[in-house]
């Protein structure tokens, strides 16, 4: 097709740059038309093409032998023994979540659902990892509320259990939430499917909801800086209906574990157009689809709307040759709109028919492979300057205690317990440990002894303050977290959310933290199977602009050889001897500490040692295993006097330790720093020489801290070498601790 | 006992019923599909589990209730056949008009999952018999809509008659008079909100719900 009006002046509205359109030109050897071209566009975009951030993660560790299908496909599969498999993703829903809460994170949940029974895997948890602004602020309390009520909404009515995950609370939020939602299901090893087309001649099936104008454009929107005219962009949300979700699921997984389908992949983002075009990439094959036959829920939708909406709940099927009849009946059995709208054929185009006429005809692999940018990363002076800044004057408050009080009441901290009574964290009858309980979430696998760990973790703080670092953290936070459950850690998704990556204050952070993601996964053995990239958190005020602390939030998965060989974080009935695993705290550098008393946002993030974490990961590990401790709990924000704190609310009973603060050392950063690779577990009485053998054979530091006090009614906290005591009783630290969030969510 | 669970479009704990049924009750429990006219030669218990049938489209269990398979489990109720309605399944009881009353949105208008107390009211039904009478079990809630509700004259016989079974010990949703369960009057249709399948294991936190599915079988014997 010919095609010669150049469109170049409008570029920007295809969401290319001029630089791009003329890539575009020279690469097809002609002008586009304007469906092609806004085509190409939505492919480019950051969300579907990662065109900043794919040239970094060739850092990435990807491979190992537990891994079943690494980047690339809808979502990773980690192979967690007796030929079950599990396939796990986490994505964004951040820019429509800032605009439209409800919806915005509904459809997140119902997106990355899809992309996990699209391999074949039954979705069995969902965590989410939330991030809002000033907890004070009316617009927090109404994207907190909106977010937990789509999550709520589209999870408990399709019925996967929500168990687990994050909400904090951070300024940099204030404009742009994130919403991040990771997914895992559960597979037969023989189920696992791929977004291929297969081969020549086989069907392309649409199935699911029909197309509407809802969604249009969203890869476009969701890869750009949002502004007050973001709000008026509402109809670039797309609604959410988990009953379709649902009839969806069933059939799908009915119709793959039937053998009746060749490949499989759902409408995300960039609607059917990106579904498609990589399924065909997938395939190394052309197709020909013909629009007319996409059913539509209004009249009058012209091509570029058939293409890229992203109305939600549909997947594109492709049936297994001379079996397509069998599909097509399961399907109705499932009263599902069904319509096969083209072919996969011997070439390498991308053709589109409508009207009789060819309206798209595109390389596949142009669409496929977007332009990659490597920039110029340079750290902003400013944050450098927090790091090193001196924190040798802030003063050491005279009351402890009440810092501990104070700590467990920041929403960041504090029992998340009214969000998750809204979410539906039990259903499928498989949640061995409910969410809050424990470091991690655990799931059985119904018919064998095994359970699944997961969780979701990143340090914001750390990141914006030492991005390599930070990102590390949040990989070695997971791996401990899972630990603590008594989860051996098998792999990760990541979800790298960003400002605005032509920044080279934000490209600097991007490309750090990958390289951190990257050690770390490789120190720890958990390697990268799959992730998202939510780039252009940021707002604009005029000419300031304000951007997200930058936040890889970190999902990991591991495995439970036995799910009733494990651990919670709650101090167990009868007295125990308390141990720390890993090292004290020697500075309060960017804990939430300086931040919530001193209003500081500074200092140096604990350093990080992947050996020493490896090792305390051991450590937990076996102390669980040989029924050493059944209660695990690694300090993180607030560090070992929060966490000490939260093992006694929750396991209802007092404790006393004793911690030595070694010369030059604060007692606060012993109490409130946040250093890594820490874990405190609890010995019962008797069996402490059991335990210290163990963990001396594997050269894992320790220090006993003191007592869990079953009857008393107070946390007791001695420093030795500072003469200071904190105590203060189980009822006060409760109360603080429980208030928050039921005021917040109202 | 011969156990099938009714799969509506929509349904969510229909595995969830048939693996604790299958656990505690009938090794060869068997799901039912909604279109279904009959019910399997020889049930005895038909299970309707918990969920958004038809994604709760105009009211809970409202489209539910008119499914082909509904005729046939009113056939069966009516034979004196047994019937346990678990959430979504108390809502199609209700809107099927095998229960009285009806369930709304809890009070304070927010979907609850948590353990919940629940008092057994009336241990002689051939649900509760494995109970004692005033005794306090531990079994979950997952609903937004379990507000039971009734005209004072319906829930004044629901009293009078020993129906309420179960008794919310701290009501969680605004259901008159505590209810969390009830029985027809013949006392063979059980509906409650409470999800007794999601306590028949101690891995799982309770298995104060195995009573039920235990009392059904001694009811066969009789």
């Amino acid at each position: 097709m010919t095609h010669t009006e150049s469109l170049r002046p409008q570029a920007a509205t295809f969401g290319l740059t001029t630089e791009e359109y003329d890539l575009l030109v020279s690469r097809l050897g002609r002008e586009p038309n304007a469906l092609e071209a806004a085509i190409v566009g939505a492919m480019w975009s950051e969300h579907c093409g990662y065109k900043n951030s794919r040239p970094l993660f060739s850092a990435f560790p990807t491979t190992g032998p537990q891994v079943l299908q690494g980047p690339g496909e809808n979502a990773g599969v980690v192979d967690i023994g007796e030929g079950w498999g599990v396939a796990f993703k986490m994505e964004s829903h951040n820019h429509p979540s800032a605009v439209e809460p409800v919806q915005g994170a509904a459809t997140g949940v119902g997106g990355i659902l899809r992309d996990i029974f699209a391999m074949g895997a039954r979705p069995f948890a969902v965590l989410d990892s939330l991030r809002f602004g000033n907890p004070d602020s009316p617009r927090t309390r109404f994207l907190l509320n909106g977010v937990v009520e789509g999550i709520s909404h589209y999870g408990n009515a399709i019925g996967v259990p929500t168990v687990g995950g994050e909400v904090t609370f951070h300024p940099s939020y204030q404009e742009n939430p994130l919403v991040n939602v990771m997914a895992l299901g559960l597979l037969r090893h023989e189920d696992l499917a791929k977004g291929t087309m297969g081969a020549v001649g086989n069907q392309i099936v649409y199935v699911g909801s029909k197309t509407g104008r809802d969604g249009l454009g969203g890869a476009v929107f969701s890869s750009a800086d949002l502004s007050a005219a973001s709000q008026a962009d509402r109809p670039a949300v797309q609604v959410g209906d988990p009953f379709m979700e649902k009839l969806l699921l069933e059939a799908t997984l009915e119709a793959i574990q039937a053998g009746l389908v060749a490949g499989v992949q759902d409408m995300g983002a960039a609607g059917l157009v990106s579904s498609t075009c990589e399924m065909a990439y997938r395939a190394g094959l052309g197709i020909t689809m013909d629009l007319d036959r996409v059913p539509t829920r209004e009249e009058g939708m012209v091509p570029m709307e058939l293409c890229l909406s992203e109305s939600q709940e549909r997947m594109i099927l492709v049936p297994m040759p001379g079996r397509e009849g069998e599909l097509l009946d399961l399907l109705a059995k499932w009263e599902l709109d069904v319509v096969t709208i083209g072919e996969v054929e011997a070439h390498d185009r991308y053709r589109l028919t409508w009207k009789g006429e060819v309206v798209c005809d595109l390389p596949v692999a142009l669409l496929n492979e977007a332009p990659k940018y490597t920039r110029e990363g340079v750290e902003s002076p400013d944050i450098r300057a927090k790091r090193e800044r001196d924190l040798s004057g802030v003063p050491v408050p005279g009351d402890l205690g009440a810092v501990l009080v104070d700590l467990l009441s920041h929403p960041t901290i504090a029992s998340k317990r009214p969000i998750f009574e809204r979410y539906d964290h039990q259903v499928m009858t498989n949640t061995v440990v409910v969410p809050g309980a424990a470091d991690a979430a655990v799931l059985r696998v119904k018919g064998s002894r095994m359970g699944v760990a997961a969780t979701s973790d990143c340090n914001p703080r750390f990141v914006y303050l030492d991005p390599y670092t930070g990102a590390a953290a949040a990989v070695a936070e997971a791996a401990r977290n899972l630990a603590c459950v008594g989860a051996t850690p098998l792999a990760i998704t990541d979800n790298l959310n960003f400002g605005n990556p032509y920044e080279p204050g934000v490209y600097y952070q991007l490309g750090q933290a990958v390289a951190g993601i990257a050690d770390a996964c490789r120190a720890l053995n958990t390697p990268v199977t799959g992730g998202n990239v939510s780039l252009y958190n940021q707002y604009a005020e005029g000419d300031h602009k304000v951007a997200i602390h930058p936040t890889p939030t970190i999902g990991m998965v591991g495995v439970l050889p036995d799910v009733t060989v494990r651990a919670t974080l709650d101090l167990k009935p009868g007295p125990h001897t308390l141990y720390l695993l890993g090292e004290h705290a020697t500075g309060i550098g960017a804990s939430q500490y300086l931040e919530t008393v001193h209003g500081l946002e500074a200092g140096r993030v604990p350093e990080l040692d992947l050996e020493l974490e490896g090792r305390v990961i051991e450590g937990t590990l076996a102390l669980i295993r040989a029924g050493l401790t059944t209660t695990a709990h690694d300090p993180s924000e607030g560090g070992l006097a929060v966490a000490l704190a939260e093992m006694a609310i929750a396991g209802g009973q007092g404790l006393q330790v004793t911690l030595n603060v070694p010369e030059g050392v604060r007692p606060d950063a012993v109490l409130f720093g946040e250093a890594h690779s820490r874990v405190i577990v609890a010995v019962p009485v008797g069996h402490e020489e059991a335990a210290q053998d163990l963990l001396g054979g594997l050269g894992v530091p320790y220090a006993a801290l003191g007592e869990s006090l079953p009857g008393s009614d107070r946390v007791t906290i001695v420093l030795s070498g500072a003469n200071v005591q904190l105590s203060v009783s189980l009822e006060t630290l409760k109360a603080a601790w429980e208030a928050p969030l039921r005021e917040i969510l109202g | 006992m011969n156990t099938a669970v009714i799969q509506f479009p929509g349904s969510n704990c229909d595995a969830d019923a048939l693996h604790a049924v299958r656990l505690t009750l009938d090794p060869d429990a068997q799901f039912v599909w909604h279109t279904e006219a009959e019910l399997p030669p020889g049930t005895e218990l038909v299970f309707l589990p918990g969920g958004f049938s038809y994604g709760d489209h105009l009211r809970s269990g409202a489209i539910a209730a008119r499914s082909p398979i509904m005729a046939a489990v009113k056939a069966h109720a009516g034979r004196g056949g047994f019937v346990l309605g678990v959430c979504n399944g108390f809502q199609v009881l209700t809107e099927a008009g095998l229960l009285p009353g009806a369930l709304s949105r809890n009070r304070d208008l927010h979907f609850h999952c948590a353990p919940v107390h629940l008092r057994v009211e009336n241990a002689q039904t051939a649900f509760t018999g494995a109970y004692q009478s005033g005794q306090v079990l531990e079994i979950p809630i997952a609903h937004g809509e379990g507000n039971y509700y009734a005209d004072p004259e319906t829930i004044a016989r629901l009293e009078a008659e020993g129906r309420v079974v179960f008794r919310y010990v701290d009501n969680p949703n605004g259901s008159l008079n505590d209810i969390a369960g009830i029985v027809n009057e013949r006392g063979n249709v059980l509906g409650m909100m409470p999800h007794p399948e999601r306590a028949v294991e101690a891995l799982l936190g309770s298995e104060d719900g195995r009573g039920i599915f235990e009392s059904l079988k001694g009811a066969l014997v009789q």
